[in-house]
């Protein structure tokens, strides 16, 4: 349980999906009866991609299967049910080219997890392990368990970064208009008019140069442009020449 | 539960369509009214602490206490938005409330007993802030606070989701709810940087100080700049 408490707590801020990942992989191996374990995810495309890794070792055959679309990985990716083999050793029908070199790096059995979101399968969880056999009944669920966190903290992960984009834009418009308002304030003083006469200025100039109102409100505040270079609209003074 | 609240909180904003409620953000806020018998709602945007417009109110009547947060510059919006947790002010005419001294006697005065502010948040973003007023004094209920996040969250999606296709540099028009001195405010804040040359920062400084110093609201001495029948001195 402490496990989920700390993977919980650093999916808030500063949040770092590969970095997060490969914890968990890591905690994988901790927890349940694996040498490793690794995690494979689907592009846009639909094509498994090795996203995380315990070690080097799980991560080679993690690509293994991922570039072959054979193994035990690919198979729960596909068909969104738990795989797994007892014996790498009698599987090499089953999977030609994943078994035996699995068993030459030194694993036995495998279990892949279905990674799921809502009723789609997005990836799935690689077990690795160096003895034969199954995975032991009370490990089954926290496996579970391990491959729903990666699949939530994706969710969030893409959640929070449209969210960033358009926060960025709020903030930025929220500040523009209070500097528009600003410097129709500051031009009207220097111009010795009123504030709707100064806006009026503001939008010629804007629209005959070519810019956002709010840099030229920026410039105005900042002193880079002169009240007398905003001429007034009713004169036509600021129309460019055609 | 929280997907039960969830559906409560909807259907309510969707019968509090209607009327001048054009806003989904409005509509946020009289939903929190109605639920929570609650006397007014306001969201405001902020940014680096700051408040930099109202989003939604439940009635243009709160609109003025909200905005008073930003004459002020002090309240339950600055403060939620830097604890980054709820501000719950149970009881604002208790003297021992000593957290904003001149909010909440304003508070007070507009008929407020009791403020709630939550944070407008989502990971490490922050966006703004929501306030619910009530004309009595007393702690929400467990069940009402519950109530209460779940609005504020609703919120953040609104006006993300409003805001996320809106051309840069523009903030969507049903995100600006700000009373009309609002403009004024701003303006009056630029004409007076060049009267006394200072910096915007510093002529705002100014002008809530004339405001405090004559007991006058800040929108009031804003509108007398503006049309120029107020100048402040050095001194002032």
């Amino acid at each position: 349980m402490e496990t989920f408490v700390e993977l919980a707590d650093t999916m808030v801020e500063d949040f770092d999906v590969v970095e997060f990942l490969h914890r968990l992989s890591e905690r994988c191996v901790e927890l349940l009866d694996c040498a490793e374990a690794g995690l494979l995810l689907a592009d846009a495309a639909g094509v498994l991609r090795v996203m995380a890794s315990s070690s080097e070792r799980s991560d080679a055959l993690d690509l293994l299967q991922s570039q072959n679309e054979e193994g035990p990985c690919f198979e729960c990716y596909r068909r969104g049910v738990p795989v797994f083999s007892e014996d790498l050793t009698a599987d090499t029908d089953r999977w030609p080219t994943f078994a035996p070199t699995a068993v030459r790096m030194g694993f036995r059995s495998v279990h892949a997890i279905p990674m799921r979101v809502r009723d789609e399968t997005v990836g799935a969880l690689n077990l690795f392990r160096a003895v034969a056999g199954r995975l032991v009944e009370q490990d089954m669920p926290l496996g579970q368990g391990m491959a729903d966190i990666a699949a939530i903290a994706l969710l969030q992960e893409r959640t929070l970064r449209q969210a960033h984009g358009v926060v960025g834009q709020l903030q930025g418009a929220l500040t523009s208009r209070v500097i528009i308002e600003q410097a129709k304030g500051v031009l009207a003083e220097r111009a010795h008019i009123g504030v709707d006469a100064a806006f009026a200025r503001m939008r010629t100039h804007a629209r005959a140069h070519n810019l956002r109102l709010s840099n030229v409100a920026r410039e105005l505040i900042d002193g880079h442009l002169d009240a007398a270079s905003l001429s007034d609209p009713a004169l036509g003074a600021s129309t460019p020449k055609r | 539960m929280p997907t039960d609240r969830l559906s409560v909180v909807l259907k309510a904003m969707a019968a509090a369509d209607g009327g001048s409620s054009g806003s989904p953000i409005d509509r946020v806020c009289v939903a929190a009214v109605t639920l929570l018998s609650l006397s007014g709602a306001g969201l405001s945007l902020m940014v680096d602490g700051e408040l930099r417009g109202t989003a939604g109110v439940s009635d243009p009547g709160i609109a003025v206490v909200q905005e008073l947060q930003l004459t002020l510059g002090e309240g339950p919006c600055v403060d939620a938005w830097t604890s980054r947790a709820q501000v719950l002010e149970a009881d604002l005419a208790d003297p021992a409330v000593v957290r904003w001294p001149v909010f909440a006697q304003a508070g007070v005065d507009a008929g407020v007993l009791a403020v709630f502010a939550f944070p407008l948040a989502l990971g490490a973003i922050r966006i703004g802030v929501l306030v619910l007023y009530r004309d009595r004094s007393g702690e929400l209920s467990a069940d009402e606070l519950a109530y209460s996040l779940v609005l504020a969250d609703v919120a953040t999606h609104m006006v993300l989701g409003l805001q996320a296709g809106t051309p840069p540099g523009e903030l969507h028009e049903l995100l600006a709810k700000e009373p009309s001195h609002w403009a004024e405010i701003h303006q009056a804040t630029g004409m007076v940087s060049v009267q006394l040359g200072v910096s915007l920062d510093e002529a705002f400084v100014r002008l809530r100080a004339h405001a405090f110093a004559e007991s006058l609201p800040l929108r009031a001495v804003a509108r007398e700049i503006v049309m120029r029948r107020l100048r402040l001195t050095e001194t002032a």
